[in-house]
């Protein structure tokens, strides 16, 4: 399966990168667990690491994870006839990922609900296997270059924009959001960088919208 | 920081990560957004990624770093290559880390 390949080497990197930011290893472990988001959890490590205020990091971790609101409301039509506690569960485990899988494979229908939660769970338990050898790993391994596990987080986020990108407004968005973040990051917002330039461009791509639309209706 | 004090802001990241997760799914039985904010979350994924991308492969200790010593902007081309090819996680992850590897091994 495609997902739990995908997640073993960047978990493996999350187990690394912990231990040398200071994460104890049932700390690290335990993000894996209650939090399980890839990009969200490379993040933090390296806010953990500089030493940044604990609420920074969580507000950070919001805005980074804010996306699955997307995905969640993408996929309730397929899981109409889903219970309550059943829903809660599939959301716990919503990831980019995962929702790419999903959108995928349910394709405009529903699909058996053993077979989804199944995919889920297989994913974190990937994720958190990862995680384990990254812990062991970090205890051997004394740098971290040599294995380019510092590139680990910037190469998933190309990998999971392209996974995003469907349309011009997209690309456009994503540029001004580079462009923004990095302005402002070199102006010092080190704290709001990722926030401000994301609520920029996505308002800004809203606008375009509309814009670009009204002619034509 | 204290470990404690990590155990704790674990614990805020998961309620910040479950809470958007969750809600959509829970209270969108049959309903729609308006709109407008489908339009704009829909522009967020895209911009929340590149707002962290660039950055990370531009910036070297607080400083812009775009020069031919940067490898990591030049692992970024065969990067988005696999990553256009193949729509996965796996594959872009691997070829790009191994470029940087091999970048490494070059310089030395």
């Amino acid at each position: 399966m495609p997902i739990v390949l995908g997640y073993i080497p960047v978990g493996f990197a999350y187990g690394v990168l912990a231990q040398k930011a200071g994460l104890s290893a049932f700390n690290t472990l335990l993000m894996s667990i209650i939090v399980y988001a890839g990009s969200a959890q490379l993040i933090a490590v390296g806010l953990f690491s500089s030493g940044m205020a604990p609420l920074s990091i969580i507000i950070t971790t919001f805005i980074v994870n804010l996306r699955h609101m997307l995905m969640s409301a993408a996929l309730s039509p397929y899981l109409q006839s889903w219970r309550k506690p059943e829903l809660a569960a599939f959301a716990y485990e919503l990831t980019d990922e995962s929702f790419a899988l999903h959108a995928t494979r349910m394709g405009g229908q529903e699909r058996p609900k053993s077979e989804t939660l199944a995919i889920n769970v297989t994913a974190q338990a990937s994720w958190v296997l990862g995680t384990a050898i990254g812990i062991f790993g970090g205890q051997m391994i004394a740098e971290i270059e040599p294995f380019a596990l510092d590139y680990a987080l910037p190469a998933m986020f190309i990998a999971l924009l392209v996974m995003q990108i469907k349309n011009k407004v997209q690309v456009l968005v994503a540029v001004l959001a580079g462009a923004f973040s990095l302005g402002l990051y070199l102006i010092g917002l080190q704290q709001w960088y990722v926030s401000i330039a994301t609520i920029l461009a996505a308002t800004l791509g809203v606008v375009v919208d509309k814009w670009t639309k009204q002619p034509s209706s | 920081m204290d470990q404690t004090t990590i155990l704790l802001t674990i614990l805020g990241m998961a309620v910040v990560t479950y809470v958007p997760r969750v809600i959509p799914l829970l209270a969108l039985s049959g309903r729609r957004l308006p709109e407008v904010v489908i339009a704009w979350l829909g522009y967020v994924p895209p911009a929340v990624l590149a707002a962290m991308l660039l950055p990370s492969l531009v910036v070297s200790d607080g400083q812009l770093a775009i020069d031919a010593g940067n490898m990591f902007l030049w692992a970024a081309l065969p990067t988005f290559a696999a990553a256009i090819l193949t729509r996965n996680l796996f594959v872009p992850v691997l070829v790009g880390m191994a470029v940087v590897i091999v970048g490494r091994l070059l310089l030395i």
